[in-house]
């Protein structure tokens, strides 16, 4: 059977929450058919549930807040922001009101509310709708960040964010909904998967001790991928990649266990440098590899730019598979 | 005339020959509702004085009949958004000073274990919040909610004529008009937005603005709860039982500085806001009464600092 595609995935994963959980309500800019979202993830959901699935106005803030308010009520609020470069929008409701009214008011208060982001380049949409803007809500107390990725089912990892209690962002790669979903533990001929703790492990199907160990999330997976096989093929550098769906807080322990005594860790991601998604990830972990790491950990990054629209300038600016192929190949051989 | 605003968005103008429409004998619940605010709100600005309150407090000295008005419409199904200036929404809604107290000094009994202080208050359903326009689309969000889990229950949400500077304000206007859902606006327009006169920081009115989402709107300068109460009675039901918005300007004065003892209006506004002050002239037209639970709450509320100033700290742990 061949598997779905990653906005099909979701697409499920969103119809079986509303047949589980009658209080389900999703609110966006044009996700009601027959549109059912800019990238129809939200297909179908409003011909079934036509009382819980609502087209709002162009309005990020008031639609984040009016799902920051169902959440109070008690209902479980998944908005969605069409492009996550619009999440600045929303700002204030999710960094002044959801996240700190889960502890501001002196007890613990759960809402359970998602608000999913099409995240990302490598499009061709330009400056204003492919960014990877994790890093602007990294660090806030009673906010989770998540990112969708092939490896994981969706269905469970929205489950897992909405059980949590605690407000989320879940940034969805937009270059993953065509791709199918791996499934079976495959990636291809040479590299097999496995799960666990909500990490995603790929490797080869006979393992070997790994060169250096790369740590990533869904969007990159990929190209990370196509620059392991080129590391491997060309360059006799074996690899690893750990694919991990939580953002923040950073999950450290699974790391920990998965890089195991790796002397040489990167950590890639779209974004451009500065107050980074892999920053954290490198502060989480370097006091505990200290001691067997051959070198800090790498940060792979996009460029210090806005996104070009054109296809080839926006290639230069953007983490590639040759990026990281370069990055990984520097930090083996020094 | 008290700023330079247009009549219908600036403070009550407040013309010496006409004079305002006298006020009518309340309830002695209701009185006593007032002034516990009143009382509540004066002896915070003397603990501040005597440096007891940390921070900051934004008073709503001279506007407590909005609130009492307001509370006396609604039931323990509607959701309440208060601001900055909520001492009164909640004071009004549950006449617990203890415990209000208890929350600006950080004591034992506090409503939010002191973590959220004035600006920051969740109890049932009555919650407030320090960012202005924020609680307008989450409030839409409740009444949303209420409109399909408590059909003829509201969201009822405090703002001040600053707040309406925000843009979300008017996301969340277009929002809850197009998907008619039962949120009562209530604007208590006291003329000036922290220093920043009305006239200066608005552009047309409040009724311009809620007239543009085809949204219900009513403006109030009476300072009566009875009279305000019975013509704010039906307009309230309709938000109820056909489940629309409505917009509800009350033209307030606001006594005190915008927190502590930053007022920069000039000797002759001052005077004039004062002069318009509800209970000078209810304490005109009714002495007696007035005399009596001003006495009543004046003492109370000493009690109540008296004891909650015994209180040992609260205890609180991020998680």
């Amino acid at each position: 059977m061949t598997a779905p595609r990653v906005a099909n995935d979701l697409n499920t994963a969103l119809h079986r929450l509303f047949a589980e959980d009658e209080r389900v309500i999703l609110l966006g800019e044009d996700v009601c058919d027959p549109y059912g979202g800019a990238f129809k993830v939200t297909r179908g959901l409003s011909t079934r549930y036509p009382h819980r699935v609502r087209n709002t106005p162009i309005s990020e803030g008031a639609l984040v807040g009016v799902a920051g308010g169902l959440a109070l009520a008690g209902d479980t609020a998944i908005a969605e922001v069409m492009f996550a470069d619009f999440v600045t929008l929303a700002f204030d409701q999710l960094v002044n009101f959801a996240s700190k009214s889960t502890a501001m008011y002196g007890r613990h208060l759960p809402l359970r509310l998602v608000v999913r982001c099409p995240t990302g380049g490598n499009r061709g949409y330009g400056p204003t709708h492919s960014q990877t803007p994790q890093k602007h809500l990294i660090g806030v107390p009673g906010l989770a960040l998540y990112e969708a990725s092939p490896l994981h089912d969706n269905h469970t990892l929205l489950t897992r964010i909405l059980d949590g209690g605690v407000p989320a962002v879940l940034f969805e790669g937009k270059v993953l909904y065509g791709e199918r979903m791996f499934t079976g533990g495959v990636i291809d001929d040479l590299y097999g998967y496995d799960l666990a703790d909500g990490v995603a492990r790929i490797r080869l199907h006979d393992p070997v001790p790994p060169d250096c160990v790369l740590i990533t999330s869904g969007a990159m997976v990929h190209r990370t991928v196509e620059a392991l096989r080129e590391l491997l093929l060309h360059d006799e550098i074996v690899a690893e990649v750990l694919v991990v769906s939580r953002l923040y807080p950073v999950e450290r322990a699974p790391l920990l266990s998965l890089t195991g005594p790796a002397r040489r860790v990167a950590v890639i991601e779209e974004s451009t440098a500065g107050g980074t998604w892999g920053a954290e990830v490198a502060t989480a972990l370097h006091p505990h590899l200290w001691g067997t790491l051959a070198s800090p950990i790498r940060l792979i990054h996009s460029l210090d730019s806005i996104i070009p629209a054109a296809a080839h300038l926006e290639r230069q600016v953007l983490v590639q598979s040759g990026t990281i192929r370069h990055a990984v190949k520097e930090l083996v051989h020094g | 005339m008290i700023n330079n605003a247009g009549p219908s968005n600036s403070a009550a103008v407040l013309d010496e020959g006409v004079g305002p429409p006298s006020l009518s004998r309340l309830s002695d619940a209701d009185l006593s509702s007032m002034l516990l605010i009143r009382h509540f709100e004066k002896n915070l600005l003397k603990l501040f004085e005597q440096g007891f309150l940390h921070g900051t407090t934004h008073t709503c000295l001279g506007q407590e009949y909005v609130p009492v008005t307001v509370t006396s419409l609604l039931g323990d199904a509607d959701h309440v958004f208060s601001n900055h200036r909520g001492h009164g929404h909640y004071l009004a809604r549950y006449a617990d000073a203890e415990g209000l107290l208890a929350e600006l000094l950080g004591r034992a009994g506090a409503v939010c274990g002191g973590v959220g202080g004035s600006q920051h208050l969740l109890r049932e359903r009555f919650l407030s919040t320090g960012v202005q326009g924020q609680s307008l689309p989450v409030a839409a969000g409740v009444a949303w909610n209420l409109k399909r889990s408590t059909p003829g229950a509201l969201a009822c949400v405090y703002t001040g004529d600053g707040t309406w500077g925000e843009g979300v304000v008017y996301e969340a206007l277009n929002i809850t008009a197009l998907w008619e859902l039962p949120l009562l606006v209530v604007t208590e327009n006291n003329g000036i937005a922290q220093s920043t006169p009305t006239g200066q920081h608005m552009a047309g009115d409040v009724r311009g603005r809620a007239a543009a989402f085809g949204i219900a709107y009513e403006r109030f300068t009476d300072t009566d709860v009875t009279r305000l109460r019975a013509a704010l009675q039906p307009l309230v039901e309709q938000v109820r039982h056909m489940s629309r918005p409505l917009v509800v300007e009350f033209v307030t004065h606001r006594l005190g500085p915008h927190s502590k003892g930053d007022d920069s209006r000039s000797p002759a506004e001052l005077r004039a806001v004062r002069a318009a002050d509800w209970a000078l002239r209810y304490a005109a037209a009714h002495p007696e009464q007035f005399e009596r639970i001003d006495a009543e709450q004046s003492r109370r509320v000493e009690q109540v600092v008296a004891e909650v100033l015994a209180r040992p700290l609260t205890d609180w742990s991020p998680r």
